[in-house]
Order: structure tokens, then sequence, then C-alpha cells
């Protein structure tokens, strides 16, 4: 039922307090309510913090318990857990919505053409695919050229949307 | 016997700085003492306070200002530089001659005079009108997020909601914007700085020329004010219509031209400024970044 466990090693995200939005590594429990916590990477302090702030993420790290910065860090850029945090899905979900929060009037209008296009892309191939349906008889080829077709029109959102 | 009492009496009773000088025969001292007073500053007297104890002299402080004859050795410190500068006081009078005979020649006139009139009260009161300053020369303040070539988005007027370029700011502090006319049919205007959102989309206006003579004058409202007749007729004295004149179109065009070539560069940009802005479910101004 539950997947991810607070132990030590485990990459926390914290989700609000000063150092929101930053990665942290469980070094060590303190009680009940609290671990101590050291993101050498991510520019938090060896501090203590409680859990309620922190949310559990897929990594864990191998080091003792207590072990100093030095061995965190070691461990931390063994695994590369900032690249591999970047390319997960948290993450990305966390960029799109600060960039849609950061959008100008100008790209606003932006995004909402590229939609507009994208859009009409997609109901043009499927109403040519009704078409052909409709005259030759339920033949299922429609979902495969739907799907071609809405990748292509995604990557030219996704970078107008970034622009 | 008196110079030989005062060395006995004087090394117990010894004030620092003064110091018998190496002992010498008596008369010859006085001699060289007398002889010596002239040259030198004088040689140190003894003390001439004798102790009664230790700490405590035989005479008070006024006794002994009389005892060493302090009333004639009255001395000031070197006059300093800086007190030397200071003394440098101005001239305060001045001699100007005088014309005309039996009348002196000349005449001493001081050059500060006194005031010939003191008012009743120390700071005279203001006006009621003080610090109150006509129309004409307000303080103009313009928003830092307005520059030339910002797109602004109109809130008022018959042009609501349309997106259009500022172009400068007139005498009145109105801002003069045009549409320009072909992409949204707003003309050559003024738009005033509260009923508008200014956006971070600039367009690069810096070679732009504007005419000269686009002054609040030029955009004024004229009215017709003298009515021949009488009341009944006033309302149809007023213009009411507008009327497009020849001098409007040409200097419409002339802004116009400059700053289409710059819009064009700006990919998108010609279709943003013909939309409109307008707010739906979900969205609140003052969660947008403009």
């Amino acid at each position: 039922v539950f997947k991810r466990f607070v132990e030590i090693g485990r990459v926390a995200f914290i989700s609000f307090g000063p150092h929101a939005g930053k990665l942290v590594a469980i070094v060590d429990v303190i009680d009940q309510n609290r671990a101590l916590v050291d993101g050498p990477c991510s520019g938090v302090r060896r501090q203590a913090m409680p859990f309620k702030c922190m949310q559990l993420t897929d990594f864990v790290l191998k080091f003792p318990h207590s072990a100093r910065q030095k061995c965190v860090r070691r461990a931390w850029e063994k695994e590369n857990i900032n690249e591999k945090w970047a390319a997960t899905r948290w993450a990305k979900k966390i960029e799109a919505r600060e960039k849609k929060a950061k959008m100008t009037d100008f790209d606003r209008y932006r995004v909402m053409k590229a939609k507009k296009m994208r859009n009409r892309i997609i109901k043009h191939e499927m109403k040519k695919l009704q078409k052909m349906s409709s005259k030759k008889g339920k033949k299922p080829e429609k979902p495969e050229k739907a799907e071609k077709a809405e990748k292509a029109e995604k990557s030219k959102k996704v970078q107008k949307a970034q622009k | 016997a008196a110079g030989e009492k005062k060395p006995a009496e004087k090394a117990p009773g010894e004030k620092p700085g003064k110091k018998k000088p190496a002992e010498k025969p008596a008369e010859q001292k006085s001699q060289n003492e007398g002889g010596e007073k002239q040259k030198k500053a004088g040689k140190r007297h003894a003390s001439r306070n004798p102790v009664l104890a230790r700490g405590i002299g035989r005479y008070s402080r006024s006794a002994m200002y009389a005892r060493k004859a302090l009333y004639k050795r009255k001395y000031t410190a070197p006059e300093t530089k800086i007190e030397k500068k200071k003394k440098e006081k101005p001239r305060a009078t001045i001699t100007k001659p005088v014309g005309g005979d039996k009348n002196g020649g000349s005449r001493v006139v001081k050059i500060r005079k006194m005031p010939r009139y003191y008012p009743t009260e120390d700071v005279p009161r203001k006006l009621l009108s003080h610090g109150k300053k006509p129309f004409c020369q307000h303080k103009r303040r313009l928003r830092a997020s307005i520059t030339p070539g910002t797109v602004l988005i109109l809130l008022t007027g018959r042009h609501r909601g349309k997106r259009v370029v500022f172009l400068k700011q007139l005498a009145t502090g109105l801002l003069l914007v045009t549409g320009p006319l072909v992409i949204n049919r707003v003309p050559l205007r003024r738009a005033h700085q509260k009923f508008v959102i200014a956006t971070s989309t600039k367009v690069d206006i810096s070679g732009v020329k504007i005419p000269k003579h686009l002054t609040d004058a030029y955009f004024k409202k004229k009215r017709l004010r003298k009515p021949k007749h009488q009341e009944g007729e006033i309302f149809d004295t007023e213009k009411e219509k507008y009327e497009l004149t020849e001098q409007r179109k040409s200097d419409q065009k002339a802004v116009d031209s400059q700053i289409l070539a710059r819009i064009k560069q700006v990919p998108q940009l010609r279709g943003y400024l013909r939309s409109t802005f307008s707010l739906s479910n979900g969205v609140y101004p003052h969660k947008l970044v403009f």
C-alpha cells in the first residue's frame, strides 16, 4: 500500500516553509515529528525539519545515519539526484505551473493561437478519418493516425509556451 | 638667612615644577638671579607656600595669588593660526567721498546697515493659496512600467479592451496613443494613465519621430460658446458630431507608417494588437502577470 518510507537517505521535497521547493535528504530521525535533514546540493543547511513539510520522493541515497554533510554530498552527487529529479514528471509539472504563472499578456495570446491551430489540425484529421470510416465501413485505422498527429502538435505547443 | 631657610623648607614641600637649581653661595645666587631675571624668564622661585602637613599648605588660594603677585603676571597662550584666521573680520565701515563744498569731503558709511523695518510677526504668515499651484504647473508623473513603445490595454472609453501602442506623455500628463489605425481602428488619441493597463510587451520606437504639433490643444474638444439666441437653442450650437479633418488623417499616416514597420518585425504582434482583452471564468486580474 505504501511505497515511499521515511528512512535514512530518503530524498524529500519541501513543500512549504522558508525552504519551499527544495530537495533534502533525511539524515536522522529526531522524534515522531522531526528529522535531521540536509541538502548540501540544494542549499539547505543541516537542520531539524518537521515531517509535515516534507513530501517523500522516489529517491533513496546510501549513507549511514548521522553521516556528515560531506558524505551526504558525495552520495547525492554519485546518484546524480539533481538531474534525476529534473527528469521526473513531478518536477516538470512544477516547472510548467511556474511558467504558466509567469506568462505575460502577449504570451497568453500566443498560447491561445497555438492551441487553436493545434485543435484545428486535430479536428481536421478526425473529420478526415470519420469520413473515411463512414465510406469504407468502420475499419480500425483511426487510433493510430490520431495519435501520430497529436504528438506532432504537442511539441509545437510546448515550444510556443516556452518562448 | 632667608635664602638658607627656604632650601630646608622646600625639600618636603616641593611643588611640581618648582625645582631648586644647583646650590650656590647665597650672594652669588641672588646676584645671578637678579641679573638673570632680566635675560631669561627668571629662575624658578622656591615654593612660597610652606607645608604644614603633607598635602596641606599654610596659605589659601587667594593668599597665594597675592604672594605670587599673579595680578601682574598674566600670560596668554600664543595665538594659534586658527585664531589668527578668525580674527580677520570683514570691514564694517567704508569712507566714501561726498560732493559739494563745505561738506567735509567724505563720510564714514556703514557697509551693513541695521534693518529699517521690523515686522510684527517673526515669520510672515503664508497666504491661503500657499503651495497651491495651478493645473499647468502640477507635477506630472508617469508609471515606470509605461515607456515609449509599450503596449497598453485601454480600459475605458469607446476603445475599451483594445491593445494600443504608447507614444509619449503630453504636457497635461495624458498619454498619446495610437492603434495603429489600420490594425485596430484606434487613431492618434489621448488616454489617461489611470485607466490603462501597461503590459510588459514593448515595441522599439527609438527612431520614430512624432510631429511636434501634436499637443493637448490639438486634441482638445472644440466647443462653440457664442449663443446669440436665447437658452432654447444652446443645445444645438454645441458640436456633438466629431468631424475628421485632413490634418488628422495626414498626421495619422505619418506616425503609423513608421510604427507599422517596427510592428511587422515582431512575429504575431500585429494579431496581438488586433485582439481585445477580456476576462473570463477563472481569470483574476490580481493574479495575472501583464
